[in-house]
């Protein structure tokens, strides 16, 4: 049988290794956004887990509206990036620098 | 090593290198496909932790709806892989040092005793885990229900909306200025005298 802290350790090695996505495609947008899809999914893998340990139903209920939200934020977040390609020709993120002083 | 630990070790493995992969992928294509297998592999991880309903749910949505979605976009834009890539050398470092520190904090919390919970009894064959989520999604969780699909209607809005493009000087048909037409804007009755045909008389 498999024990809780197996199922942390995988979320929580899930969840650096998106980390460090942040850091290595700080330019790429898209990849960035995949990266915040993986920490979601580490996320969502901790609540299952605690859910199953704990018997309480109530952890992959969160699961759903995480999973409800998350579509929500990728949709909009695809269109923000083609607005974007589409008035900059460029995804590149150190490029969209309009806003600075 | 039991069998379910087996098949655990397996899943986890392959998510943690698909997730590698969707980190250093030189093509956002690969990484798109990389994360669709993370999603898969997950999702088995789920099943074994009878979460069965939001298994097929990730497989649904995600691979199904958003990472589609994903791989449109790549595809739609003419993205220029190599400026995009650049520094990918230079901050692997500082990432790696950071990624190794956020696991190491992480592991060592949870290898505590407060997270060494006894193994819960296998649910027993004929209860259904999408029966049971459903039983508490609509009772006790019906109002952030609701707000979650005002969520999804707020997304699908903005997503038209941010994307819709008004193009100029494309001829198309206006049906309403068709039917507002008026016949005095389109035909000029003019009187004139009969004159007589050529070679007559």
């Amino acid at each position: 049988m498999i024990p809780l802290s197996h199922f942390l350790i995988v979320g929580a090695l899930l969840f650096s290794i998106a980390v460090a996505g942040i850091f290595l495609n700080r330019k790429n947008m898209i990849i960035l956004l995949m990266c915040i899809e993986l920490m979601l999914l580490a996320v969502n893998l901790n609540f299952i887990a605690f859910s199953h340990y704990l018997g309480d139903m109530a952890g992959q209920v969160f699961v759903f509206f995480i999973l409800t939200v998350a579509a929500a934020e990728a949709a909009i977040g695809l269109a923000i990036l083609v607005t974007v390609f589409r008035n900059r020709r460029t995804i590149n993120v150190q490029e969209l620098d309009d806003m600075k002083g | 090593m039991t069998f379910e630990l087996f098949i655990f070790y397996v899943f986890s493995a392959v998510t943690l290198f698909s997730a590698v992969g969707v980190v250093t992928a030189r093509n956002p294509v690969y990484a798109a496909l990389f994360l669709i297998l993370a999603f898969f592999t997950s999702a088995a991880t789920w099943v074994l932790l009878e979460a069965e309903f939001l298994g097929v749910v990730l497989v649904l949505v995600y691979v199904g709806a958003v990472m589609v979605l994903f791989l449109f976009v790549i595809m739609m834009l003419d993205i220029n892989i190599d400026t995009l890539k650049e520094g990918f050398t230079r901050y692997m470092p500082i990432g790696i040092l950071v990624a190794v520190a956020v696991a190491a904090e992480m592991i060592l919390v949870m290898k505590s005793k407060t997270f060494d919970r006894p193994i819960p009894e296998a649910a027993p064959l004929d209860s259904s885990n999408t029966e049971a989520i459903g039983e508490i999604l609509y009772t006790e969780y019906v109002y952030p229900f609701e707000i979650a699909a005002v969520i999804l209607v707020v997304a699908i809005i903005a997503a038209i909306a941010l994307t819709l493009r008004r193009r100029e000087g494309v001829k198309k048909q206006d049906q309403g200025a068709q039917i507002r037409t008026r016949k005095e804007d389109r035909l000029r009755i003019v009187k004139m005298k009969t004159e007589a045909k050529q070679g007559e008389r």
